[in-house]
């Protein structure tokens, strides 16, 4: 499927990718994965007698990513990639603890094949889909996507993966099939936060969350597989994971096991944990602040420390109103937020 | 037994006690503009100063109740710095929220004050911190006299506006932050009758 970039979407002079640094990505991108994993195993600065909760256990072995085949983002992307490096080490993903670099560390022994991805409930055509179905039974394709987190930062992640929309064709939703309900894996022996409240951050899990069928069906929503060019490792959310590139973050649910039509709204983590902070929608808007983040503008990240001038507005549903400010056209979203 | 400890032993930990608070900055700041903190530098600075801060915080109310109970009277010798540490490291933090974060959007960083109350609450701590690090100077002490204690006993209220601004700060894992309340209460349980002493002087009139 070929999604047009369009006028509202498309980037400005300025914040195009040099055509040197565009063509020799791969080649960039290798360095600071090499430095990315060099910088993962030497001990980082804060295990010191001034953080006392500061615990890195450095991993025996990096999880093993393997190479995919895919058609590439037609026209690329021209905001600059966050580096792989650090789409890796960042990460929100409490089942592997609730710092931003456990997952990377806390992740890497992660078991994801065979794996099970069961669509149920309100279909024709309930179906499982294991390790190898998850990269065979859909064309992949490149999407170069923005990601606005809650917390007010963003990145720039090229990912792999299928339209969300041919899973729901292939699964045929019968006519009470008004929402998606997705989950995550529950393993306690396998995910540490899940076993421990203190590196979980008191979530109820399995994690779960929903989507609105139509949304489901937008183009734009994407399963992903992969990211720069292989399998997505486990603090991206391997092997499969959902995409939802103009809502924040934590609407993009990780190593999904389940996805099932239901007819109500299901109900979703965050906003079981803190109703008035994290809505069903969680649509990226600028307007609407959250108690504790202003949402009007966010931090890019991607190269450079921490004088690297990267603040930049917030765009209404990230950048994508053209593609899904529809979906909505009939709702006050400051109440749906 | 009082234990006496000699004046260059003294110096010798002092200069320990100022490598063990800077080393850290300095390795984090060099870590952050190196770009070797991981994903997120930003964030990575502003959690580790401000932790450091009220760690530092909480040590500096430890001195005390161990100079007394311990006979280590040498131990005071060591409260002023580390609680200049403690401001140092809320400075830091401040301002790594100021210049990196908001990166210098003023009008930004004001309504955050203002809008936010765990900021609210964290600024507070730091302006009242302030007062006594300007005061900790010897010369000025010296001529507050009696007012100076009087002050310098808002470090238990800093202490406790920190440990608050930390509590609010977090997303849902509480655990840590209310083990910091635990060891903001054991440290005011050392102080017991200071306090009732406030109290009973409170309602009595």
């Amino acid at each position: 499927m070929i999604i047009k970039t369009t006028s509202v979407s498309e980037c400005k002079e300025h914040t195009i990718t040099d055509e040197n640094v565009y063509h020799q990505r791969r080649e960039l991108i290798k360095k600071m994965g090499f430095l990315g994993a060099a910088s993962l195993l030497s001990s980082p600065a804060s295990a010191g007698i001034l953080d006392i909760f500061g615990e890195e256990k450095t991993p025996e072995a990096l999880f093993a990513q393997n190479n995919l085949s895919y058609a590439a983002e037609k026209g690329g992307f021209a905001e600059e990639l966050t580096p792989e490096a650090k789409i890796t080490s960042h990460n929100n993903f409490y089942e592997f603890g609730v710092e931003k670099q456990q997952p990377a560390a806390l992740s890497q022994s992660f078991k994801v094949d065979p794996w099970q991805l069961k669509i149920s409930g309100e279909v024709e055509n309930p179906l499982t889909l294991g390790y190898d179905d998850l990269y065979s039974s859909f064309d992949l394709e490149e999407r170069i996507y923005r990601l606005r987190c809650v917390e007010a930062w963003s990145m720039v992640v090229p990912w792999i993966g299928f339209s969300l929309a041919e899973l729901v064709k292939k699964a045929k939703p019968t006519s009470r099939a008004k929402y998606l309900a997705f989950e995550t894996l529950y393993d306690p022996v396998q995910m540490p936060g899940q076993r421990s409240r203190r590196l979980g951050g008191g979530i109820d899990y399995p994690y779960v969350e929903g989507l609105r069928i139509d949304e489901a069906m937008n183009p734009l929503a994407l399963m992903s597989v992969g990211l720069y060019g292989k399998t997505l490792p486990p603090q991206n959310g391997a092997p499969i994971r959902l995409v939802v590139p103009w809502k924040y973050g934590f609407k993009s649910i990780k190593s999904v096991v389940g996805i099932k039509f239901v007819e109500k709204k299901p109900p979703t983590t965050w906003n079981l944990l803190a109703a008035n902070e994290y809505g069903f929608y969680a649509n990226v808007n600028p307007a609407v602040d959250h108690p504790r983040w202003s949402q009007a503008s966010e931090r890019r990240i991607t190269t450079g420390g921490i004088f690297a001038q990267n603040r930049i507005p917030t765009l209404p549903f990230n950048g994508y109103s053209e593609q899904v400010a529809d979906l909505y056209s009939d709702m006050n979203l400051r109440k749906y937020y | 037994m009082a234990i006496t400890v000699s004046q260059k032993s003294i110096l010798y930990l002092k200069a320990l006690v100022h490598l063990a608070a800077l080393y850290p900055l300095l390795d984090l700041y060099y870590g952050a503009v190196t770009d070797q903190l991981g994903g997120d530098p930003v964030e990575a600075v502003i959690h580790f100063t401000g932790i450091g801060a009220l760690n530092l915080l909480l040590i500096s109310l430890l001195i005390s109740p161990l100079a007394k109970r311990f006979k280590l009277s040498f131990l005071m010798r060591f409260r002023r710095m580390i609680g200049l540490y403690a401001f140092t490291y809320g400075l830091c933090h401040m301002l790594n929220f100021l210049f990196f974060e908001v990166q210098f959007d003023v009008r930004l960083f004001i309504e955050e004050v203002f809008e936010r109350p765990y900021i609210t609450v964290g600024m507070s701590a730091f302006l009242l911190l302030i007062a006594l690090a300007v005061t900790s100077i010897t010369k000025l002490r010296r001529k507050m006299k009696g007012r100076w204690q009087t002050l310098h006993n808002f470090t238990y209220l800093i202490a406790l506006l920190a440990v608050i601004h930390f509590y609010w700060s977090v997303k849902s894992e509480i655990i840590e932050p209310l083990i910091y309340f635990a060891m903001y209460a054991a440290l005011m349980g050392f102080r017991y009758k200071k306090l009732r002493g406030w109290k009973d002087k409170l309602f009595s009139r």
